[in-house]
């Protein structure tokens, strides 16, 4: 059980740290960014692609890095600290992990590559109206005609939707799950995108026949690796979160320290102080169990339960900290002209976009007596 | 980053479970697991069990009996130790004094007490609160007072844990009342409870046990040769104390070992003819609990493999906190499932109520005193705030 980073990971977070750091050095120019479409900056998008970090975790006769879970982590949480709008979870570990996991040679070959070159944006189309958090498709259904798959019905809310290149498309064909690549700019796909309450973008995504290819091997049902590209995704997602309660919560530190009542700074105030020590606890707590969650990952160990050890975790720490956030900054927490709010609200979507705490919690207690303890060091 | 233990962790985690759970006799670790008071004579069957093995005093110096392990070696030794109902040595002896004398006292007192305080051969007892100075420990006022080669002690210990079974006490006392700091006028003696002026009185607890006491001085002599260290330094040394204290007191085996009752006794209560262990609700109770230990135990590890370089992880903290609530949230569990058996508190064989059901109350009453001993939870969450958050 080791938990520190070596040279080579500090140097990455350095790097990426000071690549965000420039672009999102404070709050007013991420929303200058996200008042606009795509919602993220399409500079920084290229030098995050120029730094290799959109290659990341990919097979480097993909065109990818070859670097692993770890160094995913270090930039998910550098990415939440600034709150940065670029879909690097979104594409790199979902859509990208999906097509990493299940693509052909050749699928494999064009999409992470351009991917990792920046130049292709492919998001996961999976979210249906009326199901929560499933792997299962539903709604949109997939049909074969003389080998060529189309596809119908309504994917909502599809994180960046409407800018995507490429969707990896979740539909039902002959009662299986299965997975398709849809162009962009394919007949018969209507997009309309809209903001997210955290100012970055979704879509309706609609298909009616529309033409798509299977992903990998269209014979077989891919709900079980959709859940654990999902898994994956949920664990990045606590990296991404981690960074952001850190933020809020240093950001509430400071407020403390400055923001002057009756006199005396709001520091002086136990009742203050002592609610900032509890979020401290929450994010520690938070913390260990997503880091180990990304060391499951990375041995490929129980990562669907893993994943769900740490969004509970991580949704009870987030909503903890968002919250008390605003409330120990007052009526300033509350204005979109102030960063704090963007953090809880950031922080909000994090919580649902793949499982919230409670959704997690169900899972667990299913299972739990099925083992005596939890073993952390197993 | 790595996730698993390497080989010889592994090995050496397998080692502590084969030793804790076959040569520690079974009766003993039975009643630590029914959370029955233990006797005098049972507390030091078992830590001479561990003495003889090498295994009650790891982290002392190993010229005294420690043993040169890592950060992450010790964790495993605690935890293993609570996973099998073990009781530990006494952390009077093992981690307050011990340490203390080893670090600070004489070569004389090193020889004359680390041997028999390793072997629990000597039960010592801790004189730190009074009746005015809990939290606020630095405004003590038992005083000492020189006379000859003796220091004359009057004043008033409590909170004083199985004082009726200890020989000596370790007494912090104020020997300079003029100091302008009043941390500096505090020396820390040593002394038998049976010298002349020492009496006792016992507290009785909300559950009915009697682990705590009151300590009184009327014109107590204590030879000169019983101070530890340097006269007026005696903050320094508990400050050093209580660091160790806080080591361990996350508890995480003990409260892993809750949970595993807790969800063996679940099976066994009946609801609307079902199981309450398939019961929804108390099922996501015990999963988030589970899920709140194992995020404590990951914080653990972190905070040992991170304090190789002998300063103390800042989240550390974290530990004491949060591993007296859900020590404190394993008793409340535990109770809840009892339901209707709980309140036949002191049943007895008569009762046909099972004992785990008729402690349950009791132990959740007395848990209360976790987040209270070794620095109060308050006293935590000021340290989080002043040293880790600067406010």
């Amino acid at each position: 059980m080791e938990f520190s980073y070596d040279d080579e990971q500090n140097g990455l977070r350095e790097a990426v740290r000071g690549l965000l750091g420039r672009a999102y050095a404070d709050s007013e120019q991420r929303r200058a960014v996200v008042a606009t479409d795509p919602g993220f900056d399409e500079k920084t998008w290229n030098r995050l692609a120029e730094m290799g970090l959109l290659g990341l975790p990919f097979a480097e006769s993909d065109g990818g890095m070859g670097a692993g879970p770890v160094e995913v982590s270090i930039v998910a949480e550098e990415i939440g600290r600034v709150l940065a709008p670029e879909p690097f979870v979104e594409t790199v570990v979902l859509a990208g992990g999906l097509v990493s996991d299940l693509g052909t040679d050749a699928q494999r070959a064009e999409v992470l590559g351009a991917l990792a070159e920046g130049s292709l944006v492919p998001v996961f189309a999976h979210t249906e109206i009326g199901a929560r958090w499933e792997p299962t498709a539903r709604s949109v259904t997939a049909t074969e005609d003389g080998g060529a798959w189309r596809l119908t019905g309504v994917k909502e809310p599809v994180p960046h939707g409407a800018r995507a290149d490429l969707l990896v498309v979740s539909a039902v064909a002959d009662g299986a799950t299965r997975l398709f690549l849809v162009q962009g700019d394919a007949e018969g796909l209507t997009r309309s995108g809209y903001r997210m309450h955290d100012g970055t973008r979704a879509a309706k995504v609609a298909f009616a026949g529309t033409p798509a290819q299977p992903l990998g091997d269209a014979g077989t049902d891919q709900a079980a690796a959709i859940e654990k590209a999902q898994a994956r995704a949920r664990v990045a997602y606590g990296h991404e979160a981690l960074g952001a309660m850190e933020t809020a919560l240093t950001t509430t530190a400071e407020y403390l320290k400055t923001r002057k009542q009756f006199g005396v700074p709001l520091s002086k105030f136990q009742a203050l102080t002592f609610r900032a020590a509890d979020m401290y606890v929450s994010l520690e707590l938070a913390r260990s169990t997503v880091m180990w969650a990304t060391l499951v990952v990375d041995a490929d160990g129980d990562v669907v339960t893993a994943a769900d050890r740490a969004r509970l975790q991580v949704s009870r720490a987030g909503r903890h900290i968002g919250k008390e956030a605003i409330q120990l900054h007052g009526g300033i927490g509350v204005t979109a002209e102030y960063s704090v709010g963007h953090y809880t609200s950031r922080l909000t979507a994090l919580d649902h976009l793949l499982g919230d705490g409670d959704w997690a919690l169900a899972r667990l207690a299913r299972s739990v007596d099925q083992h005596e303890t939890v073993d952390a060091l197993g | 980053m790595r996730l698993h233990l390497s080989p010889e962790d592994q090995a050496f985690r397998d080692e502590m479970r084969t030793f804790f759970t076959t040569q520690v006799p079974q009766p003993i670790r039975d009643a630590v697991a029914a959370h029955r008071e233990l006797t005098k004579d049972q507390f030091v069957e078992a830590q001479r069990v561990l003495d003889a093995a090498g295994l009650a005093v790891p982290h002392w110096p190993v010229e005294w009996g420690g043993r040169d392990w890592t950060p992450l070696q010790r964790h495993i030794w605690r935890e293993e130790m609570q996973l099998a109902s073990v009781p530990e040595p006494l952390a009077f002896n093992a981690s307050m004094i011990g340490p203390v004398i080893a670090t600070f006292g004489s070569q004389q007192q090193k020889e004359r007490f680390l041997p028999a305080t390793a072997n629990l051969d000597i039960w010592w007892c801790q004189g730190f609160s009074e009746p005015d100075a809990g939290s606020d420990l630095a405004s003590l006022r038992t005083s000492a007072v020189r006379d000859g080669d003796d220091w004359v002690v009057n004043g008033q210990k409590t909170w004083t844990t199985l004082g009726q079974h200890a020989d000596w006490i370790f007494c912090l006392v104020r020997t300079d009342p003029t100091a302008e700091k009043r941390q500096r006028g505090i020396s820390l003696l040593l002394f038998p409870m049976d010298t002349p002026g020492v009496t006792l009185r016992p507290i009785e607890l909300l559950d009915g046990g009697f682990e705590v006491n009151e300590v009184f001085f009327e014109d107590v002599r204590v030879p000169a040769e019983n101070l530890v260290g340097e006269e007026n330094r005696g903050w320094d040394y508990a400050k050093f104390l209580l660091g160790n204290e806080r080591v361990g007191i996350a508890r995480i085996g003990s409260t892993k070992r809750m949970l595993i009752d807790a969800k063996e006794h679940a099976r066994e209560i009946t609801v609307n003819g079902a199981p309450l262990s398939e019961d929804p609700y108390t099922k996501a109770r015990i999963a988030e609990l589970e899920n709140e230990l194992l995020a404590l135990e990951l914080t653990a590890l972190r905070v040992v493999a991170n304090s190789t370089d002998g300063k103390p992880h800042p989240a550390s903290s974290v530990l004491k906190l949060r591993g007296s609530e859900l020590q404190q949230a394993a008793t409340e569990l535990l109770v809840d499932i009892a339901g209707p058996l709980s309140v036949a508190s002191f049943g007895g064989a008569d009762s046909d109520v099972p004992e785990w059901a008729q402690v349950s109350a009791p132990s959740y009453l007395n848990y209360r005193k976790v987040s209270i001993y070794g620095g109060s939870n308050e006293v935590q969450r000021t340290i989080i705030a002043g040293s880790i958050l600067g406010l």
